[in-house]
Formats: C-alpha cells, sequence, structure tokens
C-alpha cells in the first residue's frame, strides 16, 4: 500500500501537503491526477513540502499526492547513449512522440526502450563469488562503445545460473545471484540509481593524464586532467556555449554527457543535428555514438533543471563504473544555482548573498567533488571530468557562483568581454585563466610529446606576460618609443595571439589540433623569436624585420598546415633561416 | 463552475484573497462583478485549501471587501484565436479595442503556451534581410531567432523596430505569408501611435496585431501581455503557416511589473528586488521563437528593452542576453553624433548568424569579413584611446589608418538613412570597400583565397 497525501498549498512549483503524511526526504512522488513528478524536499509534522519537475497550473487543493516508494532515480541500462533526455531521464524523443512538438505534462514514459533487444555476451559463469559492481554482460551499445552491464554495488552473492548469450531485453534476467542470506535474486541488464546520491568507488588517484580537446589554448596553457574539474566563465556572448561544444566534439573521452541546464532550446537542436552529423576522428563513429544530451532548456520547468545536473552526473558515473573515460559538460551552472534560488525564494528560506539559498557553496563542493579518476569497484579505472559553464551576472566574476565556484575548481577558464568583442576566439583569458593540473600533468606531456613542452609553454606564457606590461607603457605614450627588443616581444606576442591561442573552430584543419601540431607551432614561434632577437641585439631595427611577411607567415601556420602534414614545419624553419639571412646580408 | 463568492478576505495592490473557495486550481481565472456593473477579470497565483490569493489584471480599484462578486471559470487564461486577428488591435489581456468586435473562434488556447521541444525544434537557418547594414553585414537576423535591442531611453529603438518590420516585409519570396504580431508594454502612446503610422504607411496595417498595454494601463495587465501575443504569434505562424515576426516593447516594462507585483505578494526578493524566478519567466517569453519541423512558418522575436541607466549588466539586459541568441547593442555616444542607427556593433551579436550566412545563403566571404570588421572596428577603439592620451599626431601610420577606417565605418557604414534599403551584396561590397583602407596584413581573419577575390587596397594618391 503506497504512502498518499492530499494537497493543501500550491505556490508555482512547490506546493504542500498537510499533515505527517509518512513520506521520506527525496522520495519520488506523483501528484494529482494528471500524476505530475515531484521531490520530497522538507518534511515537518503538520506540512510535507514538494516540488514538482512540471508545470503546476491546473493543480487543485484536495488532489492526491502517492508516493513512489523510492528516492528520485535514474535508469541504467544500455540505450542511454545517442539519446536525449530531459532533466529528469525522459526521453524527448519518445515525449515528441506520443505528444506532438509541444511538451505537455504529466507524460509517462519509459525511460530506455524496453522492447529492443540486445546482443548480451555474459562474462560469468554459474559457482563463480560475485561483488558489488563486477561486470556480469557486455552489450555493444552504439557502434562506439560496450556497455557492461553491472551488479548492484550494494549486492554480492554466488551465480547460481546464467542465461547463455543472445538477445535480451533490458527487463529480462540474465543471471540469478545467491545472495549470503541465502535468497536468490534475478538480475536484468537494468539497475536503477537515486540522482542525489553518488556511486561508491573503490578509491580514488591524483590525475595525471590530460583530457585533449584539442584546442591549444586549453591542451597547451591550461590543460585539464581527466577526472578534473574545470569552470568556464564568460558574460553573455563571450562563447561559453562554443568553447563547451568545441570541448564535447573533440575531447579524447570515451562517454560525453552533455547537460543543457536552462539553456536555449536552438542550441540543444544545433548539438542534436552537428554531432549526428559529425564523426569522431579517433575512431570513425559518429559523435552521437558516444553521447548523451540532457536538455532542460530555460522555459522547461525549473525544478527539473535543477535536477538535470544530477541526472547527468549519475550516467556519468555509471558509465565510469565500467572503466570509461565521461567528461561532462553542464551548460549552465548558474542556471542550476538560479533554480536553486528560486526554489528557495518559493521555500520563503532566509537568503545569503544576492538571495541565492546560504547552502549554495556546499551544493556546488558536493557536484564537483563528484568528479574524479577512480578505480571502481571491479577492479577497472574510470573517469569522470566535469566541465562547468558559469554565466556570472552581468559578467561580473566576483558574484557568489562564480567565486564559489572557483573553490572548488581546479582549472579556471576565464572568458573575456573585450577578446570578443573583437573577436578573439576561444575568448579565454591567458591572465586571468589557471590551471592547477600543470605539474600533475607535466610528466605526461614530458613522456608523451615532448621534453620541451613544459619549458616551451611556459617560455609562451612569460612573453605574453610580458606583452601586459609593456601594453600599460604603450597606453601611455605609443609603441613608437619603445626600444627595438621589446617591440619584437609586442609582435612575438602578436604572433602567439593570433597564430596560436586564436582558433578558429570553423576551419577544418584549426577546430581540432594534435599535440604534436601543438608543440610544433610553439617550436616555430620560439625560434622564430630566438632568430628575431639575435638580429635586433645585432643592431637591426624592428622596421627591417617587420618589411618581411614571416611574422605573418608563422601565424597562417594554424590554417596552412594540415594536422597530417607535420612535415610542412621543416619548410617554415628554412624559411626562418632565410629570412635571417637576408636580413643580415641586406644590412650588412 | 456556477458557485458566486461574495466579498472579499482582503486587498493589498493588485492582489486580493479570497476564502471559502471551493475546487478552484492554480492558475485559474476568475471573474469578477464590482458593483453589479464593472467587470474585471483575475488569476489565482497562490492557493492554500480554501484561500485563493488573486492577482487582478484590470487593477483592484474600486473593490471593496463587500462590493465584489467572484466567479471562477473553470479554466486557465485563455485567448480565441482567430486569423481574423490580423489588422486587429487589442488591449493587454486581448480583449479588442478598435470597436471592431469580439473575436469569434471556438478555437482558445491556453496563454501559457507548452515548451517547444528540442528534438523537434529546426534549428533557423535562413536569413531576414533588413535592408541595414549593421545588421544584415554584422549580426544577421536569422528566421526564428530571438534578437533583442538593447536601448536607452532617448534612443531611436522604435525608429530601428519601424524600419525593420517595413524593410523585412519586402521579402523576396513573395508567396510567403508575413505578418507581425506587436505586443506594447507599459509603452507611451505616442510610441504605440507611431508604430500604427508606421504599419499603415508601409502598407503592412492589415498583416499586424497589435496588444497594447500603455503606460497608464494596469500594471498587472501588462504581465501578460506577451504571452497573449506570443499564443497569438504561435497560432498564427503554426497553424497558419505564416512567418510571424513579434516585437515586444519594452520588456523593462514587463520585469518591472514583475518586481512590482512580487513585492506586494510578499516574496523573498533576489537582485535589485526583482523576484527569483525572472530568468524563468523572461526564458517562458523568449524561447517561444522558434520554427517547428516539418511545419511551414515560423516565430521570429524582436524584443525591445530599455537598459535602465544604459547599463547592460542590470538584470533586465543581462539575463535577457543570457537567453535570446544575440543582441542589438544602441549605443549613446554614436546617436550623440547623429549616425543613425547607433548600433555599437562590438557588444553585439547574432548567434545564429554563422549557420545562416555564407556560401549558399549570402555570400562565401561573408563570415570572414565580418570577423575582419569586428576585428579592425575594436582596434579603432585602442586607437582612439591612444590618441586621447599621446595625440593623434604622435600615433603611428598603421594606428592613424584605423582612426580614418573608424570614421569611414561609422558614417558609411553602420550609418545609413531611415529609408534606405541596402540589398545584402552591397552591404558586403562596402564593408571591403572600407577594409580597403587598411593595408592588407592588418587583415588577419581572413581565408587567404577570400583575400585575394575580394580585397582591393585603396589607391593613395602618394
Amino acid at each position: 500500500m503506497l504512502k498518499t497525501g492530499t494537497i493543501y498549498g500550491i505556490n508555482g512549483p512547490v506546493i504542500y501537503l498537510k499533515g505527517n503524511t509518512g513520506f521520506s526526504m527525496s522520495e519520488m512522488v506523483y501528484v494529482g491526477k494528471q500524476q505530475l513528478v515531484g521531490e520530497v524536499i522538507a518534511l515537518d509534522k503538520d506540512i510535507t513540502t514538494i516540488q514538482v519537475y512540471e508545470e503546476t497550473s491546473g493543480l487543485r487543493p484536495g488532489e492526491e499526492v502517492v508516493a513512489s516508494g523510492g528516492a528520485v532515480s535514474v535508469t541504467l541500462a544500455p540505450g542511454i547513449l545517442n539519446n536525449i533526455f530531459d532533466g529528469i531521464e525522459r526521453p524527448l524523443e519518445r515525449i515528441a512522440e506520443s505528444g506532438g512538438a509541444f511538451i505537455t505534462r504529466g507524460v509517462s514514459v519509459d525511460s530506455l526502450d524496453r522492447a529492443k533487444k540486445w546482443d548480451a555476451h555474459i562474462t560469468v559463469s554459474a559457482g563463480q563469488y560475485l561483488h558489488g559492481g563486477d561486470i556480469i554482460a557486455e552489450v555493444p551499445e552504439t557502434h562506439a562503445i560496450v556497455h557492461k552491464c553491472m551488479i548492484p554495488p550494494d549486492m554480492e552473492g554466488t551465480v547460481v545460473d546464467t542465461v547463455p548469450d543472445g538477445s535480451y531485453t533490458i527487463d529480462e534476467p540474465l543471471i540469478t545471484l545467491r545472495l549470503q542470506d541465502g535468497t536468490e535474486k534475478q538480475l536484468t541488464m537494468t539497475q536503477k540509481w537515486p540522482i542525489r546520491v553518488p556511486r561508491p568507488v573503490h578509491h580514488r588517484f591524483p590525475a595525471s593524464v590530460p583530457l585533449i580537446t584539442g584546442q591549444r589554448i586549453i591542451d597547451t596553457m591550461f590543460p585539464i586532467a581527466k577526472g578534473g574539474t574545470a569552470a568556464i566563465p564568460g558574460g553573455f556572448g563571450t562563447g561559453k556555449t562554443m568553447t563547451q561544444h568545441q570541448i564535447a566534439k573533440w575531447a579524447d573521452a570515451d562517454i560525453i554527457i552533455y547537460i543543457g541546464c536552462g539553456e536555449r532550446g536552438n542550441e540543444m537542436t544545433q548539438v542534436l543535428e552537428e554531432f549526428g552529423e559529425l564523426t569522431d576522428p579517433r575512431t570513425g563513429n559518429p559523435l552521437m555514438a558516444r553521447t548523451t544530451l540532457i536538455a532542460n532548456t530555460s522555459n522547461m520547468p525549473v525544478a527539473a533543471r535543477e535536477a538535470s545536473i544530477y541526472t547527468g552526473l549519475t550516467l556519468a558515473e555509471y558509465y565510469r563504473d565500467m572503466g570509461y573515460d565521461v567528461a561532462i559538460m553542464a551548460d549552465s551552472t548558474s542556471r542550476w544555482a538560479e533554480a536553486l534560488r528560486e526554489l528557495s525564494g518559493r521555500l520563503e528560506e532566509m537568503p545569503a548573498e544576492e538571495g541565492f539559498p546560504a547552502y549554495l557553496a556546499s551544493r556546488l563542493s558536493a557536484f564537483y567533488e563528484r568528479a574524479g579518476m577512480m578505480h571502481n569497484l571491479n577492479g577497472t579505472d574510470g573517469s569522470v571530468t566535469i566541465i562547468g559553464a558559469v554565466s556570472p551576472q552581468g559578467g561580473d566574476f566576483s558574484e557568489p557562483v562564480t567565486q564559489n565556484t572557483k573553490r572548488f575548481v581546479r582549472c579556471f577558464w576565464g572568458l573575456d568581454k573585450s577578446l570578443a568583442y573583437s573577436r578573439h576566439f576561444p575568448a579565454i583569458h591567458w591572465l586571468t585563466s589557471y590551471s592547477e593540473y600543470l605539474n600533475d600533468l607535466s610528466h605526461w606531456y614530458q613522456d608523451n610529446v615532448s621534453q620541451k613542452f613544459v619549458d616551451y609553454r611556459n617560455r609562451l606564457m612569460a612573453l605574453l606576460n610580458q606583452e601586459s606590461s609593456l601594453l600599460e607603457i604603450v597606453k601611455l605614450i605609443g609603441s613608437d618609443v619603445l626600444p627595438d627588443d621589446q617591440k619584437l616581444v609586442l609582435e612575438i606576442a602578436r604572433v602567439i595571439r593570433l597564430g596560436f591561442l586564436q582558433q578558429n573552430a570553423f576551419h577544418k584543419d584549426d577546430t581540432c589540433v594534435s599535440m604534436e601540431k601543438q608543440f610544433l607551432m610553439m617550436d616555430t614561434i620560439l625560434y622564430l623569436y630566438k632568430q628575431a632577437r639575435t638580429l635586433v641585439t645585432m643592431g637591426h631595427p624592428m622596421s627591417v624585420l617587420k618589411a618581411e611577411n614571416i611574422f605573418d607567415r608563422i601565424i597562417a601556420i594554424k590554417y596552412d598546415v594540415p594536422n597530417d602534414r607535420l612535415e610542412l614545419f621543416a619548410q617554415y624553419h628554412r624559411d626562418i633561416d632565410a629570412f635571417y639571412q637576408r636580413v643580415l646580408e641586406k644590412n650588412a | 463552475m456556477s458557485i458566486e463568492y461574495l466579498g472579499l478576505s482582503s486587498i493589498n495592490g493588485p492582489l486580493i484573497a479570497l476564502e471559502g473557495v471551493q475546487g478552484a486550481f492554480f492558475d485559474e481565472i476568475v471573474e469578477f462583478v464590482v458593483n453589479g456593473s464593472e467587470r474585471k477579470i483575475g488569476r489565482i497565483v497562490e492557493i492554500y485549501e480554501d484561500r485563493a490569493v488573486i492577482q487582478v489584471f484590470e487593477g483592484s480599484e474600486n473593490m471593496s471587501l463587500k462590493n465584489t462578486h467572484t466567479k471562477l471559470t473553470g479554466h486557465p487564461m485563455e485567448i480565441a484565436l482567430s486569423p481574423d486577428m490580423l489588422g486587429r488591435t487589442f488591449n493587454g489581456i486581448g480583449q479588442p479595442i478598435d470597436d471592431l468586435g469580439p473575436i469569434v473562434s471556438t478555437l482558445k488556447r491556453d496563454v501559457n503556451g507548452l515548451p517547444l521541444n528540442p528534438v523537434r525544434r529546426e534549428y533557423p537557418r535562413n536569413y531576414i534581410h533588413t535592408g541595414i547594414s549593421a545588421i544584415d553585414g554584422l549580426t544577421t537576423l536569422i528566421r526564428g531567432q530571438k534578437l533583442p535591442i538593447f536601448s536607452g531611453n532617448g534612443l531611436p529603438h522604435d525608429q530601428l523596430a519601424a524600419q525593420i518590420v517595413k524593410q523585412a516585409s519586402l521579402g523576396e519570396d513573395s508567396n510567403e505569408q508575413f505578418a507581425v504580431v506587436f505586443a506594447a508594454m507599459g509603452v507611451k502612446h505616442d510610441v504605440a501611435d507611431f508604430f500604427r503610422h508606421t504599419f499603415e504607411e508601409s502598407g503592412v496595417a492589415d498583416h499586424v496585431a497589435m496588444f497594447l498595454n500603455l503606460a497608464n494601463d494596469p500594471v498587472v495587465e501588462r504581465l501578460i501581455t506577451p504571452k497573449v501575443a506570443l499564443t497569438v504569434a504561435e497560432y498564427l505562424a503554426f497553424e497558419q503557416h505564416m512567418h510571424i515576426l513579434v516585437i515586444l516593447t519594452d520588456m523593462t516594462s514587463f520585469a518591472e511589473a514583475m518586481r512590482e507585483v512580487s513585492s506586494s505578494k510578499g516574496e523573498i526578493p533576489s537582485r535589485k528586488g526583482y523576484p527569483g524566478y525572472l530568468y524563468s519567466e523572461l526564458a517562458t517569453i523568449y524561447e517561444r521563437a522558434g520554427i517547428v519541423q516539418g511545419v511551414e512558418g515560423s516565430v521570429t522575436q524582436l524584443p525591445i528593452l530599455t537598459m535602465p541607466n544604459d547599463d547592460i549588466t542590470h538584470p533586465i539586459p543581462d539575463l535577457t542576453g543570457y537567453i535570446t541568441e544575440g543582441q542589438v547593442v544602441l549605443d549613446r555616444p554614436l546617436h550623440g553624433q547623429s549616425i543613425y542607427p547607433p548600433i555599437n556593433i562590438l557588444p553585439s551579436l547574432s548567434r545564429l548568424m554563422k549557420d545562416g550566412i555564407g556560401a549558399g545563403y549570402t555570400r562565401e566571404d561573408h563570415q570572414d569579413l565580418a570577423n575582419q570588421l569586428f576585428s579592425a572596428y575594436a582596434k579603432v577603439g585602442d586607437a582612439r584611446n591612444l590618441a586621447s592620451v599621446i595625440g593623434e599626431d604622435e600615433l603611428s601610420p598603421i594606428d592613424k589608418k584605423y582612426l580614418e577606417f573608424g570614421k569611414e565605418f561609422e558614417e558609411r557604414y553602420i550609418g545609413q538613412g531611415p529609408e534606405e534599403n541596402r540589398s545584402m551584396i552591397e552591404t558586403l561590397d562596402l564593408g571591403w570597400e572600407l577594409l580597403g583602407r587598411l593595408p592588407r596584413e592588418e587583415l588577419d581573419r581572413v581565408d587567404t583565397k577570400i583575400l585575394d577575390k575580394y580585397y582591393k587596397p585603396l589607391e593613395t594618391e602618394s
């Protein structure tokens, strides 16, 4: 007999039930005749408070609320990838099939296709003793990913019986397990997990491998580790979403979970369209084959927006448990924080800074701490990397969401308005951004790219810093009066900015760049700097050096050298040598 | 549903409380009869057992605790829909005010609308030609987009919107049906008149549905005005298959009204006293633009908002910018130099532009050209700053070129006549002509092949 309650009051997405209903915290409930999905968020002897994940208009006091008996959970089984869900894991495609182009309320659809048969290969045999998290079957879910069905983390026992390899739906039993208390349990491909509870792991270990994104300013300047956390704050129009899209497309993660949290509908449509057409450069499979989209656009109910972040996280952790590297794009965490604020306001809680609830910081930290490189219960290693966009109010990084996020992430890619205005993309500003992973990852770079990699990277940064202090002077007196060696620093910094940091997402060779090319680009720029500096110290004026078009040739490397023709770099070195000789001879 | 309740429990500004209500639901519309004659309608915004808090659209004037009869209607806020709504004028809650009689239709729709499923959206790709260089060339408007105009008091945003309506209506696909839905929230009488005249002059008046909530009309009413207008727009677009341009002016008044009502409800304020749900409310309005897969017709939104104190970081423009697909920002210094339209292109942006321009849509060089113009104009700003410190004479030759370019760009490219309708090719060619004032090596945003084809340096006398 399920517990029920009666609606007493309604205020937007928050409803109140009178009396002690016996519901438990975070329990999922069905509200009213339309069976709207809701969650218990506060309990009191007299009043039970529920947030409803759908529009509440039309609800009446007196309607019944039925408990589901469990916390708000997601269904975990094959069929998650290459799919698009709303904030509480309802497949939008199915909703559209049943209700048309507009999302109606109280839609009851299964999260995953329960009729579809999947080819399963059973990996355990009778008599084997299994621990929580152990893999029992492998199912090719998409071209790119083999789904590994696991037993729930909180279960262990001996395999009594298995089915032969074959096609099964997600509800058909695969194995029978005798638990320690002697009862027998049939396990299917499906498990459920409450979205607000992190899935358990054996232990976490430090980050040591970078997530390669093909974006130069990230991979070279401010790298993020697999299992790391990063924030991308920026006012509107600075390219947060664009940066997230680029990473989602090109990052070398196995799985991408893209959470569109309170953002634009057209953007989600764009991701759907574009990712369906693009292929993963590493595997040749469509990008959607490794991607799941969670779309809770800004006009969809606010409570589901709050939940969407956790839904995405839980899906990510599930794939991590199979031993995959998963990257989450959360666009945008500010919308999630605002959903917290909105609900907190409806609950008439005491507001802290800027109206945000006082628990904003603890929620944010709990969110980012679910990232990490983990040793899983079943012995595999996997990671969850979280990249959260932040939309600071008024583009001001001192607002609470940005500030609190900064405390919990180790990588900060600050987007800059003036860069965006001059259409320098990605508009990640090299002076305000940082990555704490730089030291952790330096060994990887030295072993896998080049011994000189970190040194080169630091030299580029030093040049950019020098440029910034020189520009302060230029602002006051103009660049003409600077000595030639300083003019050269300005010129080389220009080459670095335009030729290296700026990256064109719409250019086929520039949209994703291999680590090797990134290194060779740095190498070439620094070689040019070395030769030019020698000339300047010998007394050749900058005007002569600039008259040669070598600087612009180097800037154009990003377009002129395709990723698979890196032998062309040798020619650039010869060109720089030739330039050196020409200047020497002309001014001898 | 015929129970009538006599009397009220309390009246507080536009909010009234009624006790002993049976069977009312959240968001239900109620009708009041005041003093036996005056009719008003209201909406239930909060409900606790048998106590309902009702927001009165027409304001609570003349209402007393005793003289009001209240009747539940049993439905949420609805509007009757018909293609005959074009050419008509309505008040802020969709009642005709042009003495042409009521809209007769059996089709009624909840004005709150429903969210469009992202999997059934069609990604907008067709540009709308506006004939305004700064928009066509640099912040191209796309069919199905929501592109607000961020303005300030005293800036010519109304003229700009009117010019867009006039010139966009003369599209090349003459067999496609084009119509305008115009929603005014808290605007002055002369602004409403200005738009009415413009529509008449440009011959689109019989293709316009006007919803007017003027500055002295009840504040609560304007909370529903954009929703009513967009419900009509969605109906005309997706069921009558027209291409609808929705003008919403002024979104600032809408947000102010929300703050006013929220405060009288005793809600906890978040930023600058606006309620915490300001973002969600604005989003439910702006997101009602777009195209549905497989359905002819589109809703394009052109909201206008006046930035309080010209501050783009104020919550209203700020949250709007986060929802809409770009913005066109008007600038007071440019207006001061009598440049019309005074569009400051640097903070202006059209997010959907990249997919609706280029080969096959406008011309292959469009994206590169736009990037280069943005980048060059950003450098103009740097050069001007420098000039203001060290004097123009001390500038390097290249900085001087930028100054020259900046002046020409503002006067000839951004500036144009309020009647001037430039073709896309004119706009693009003008861009190249201006870039011809800069040496080729400065043009670092353009692909070499495109440069070879389009770049022509300006012949200098020396």
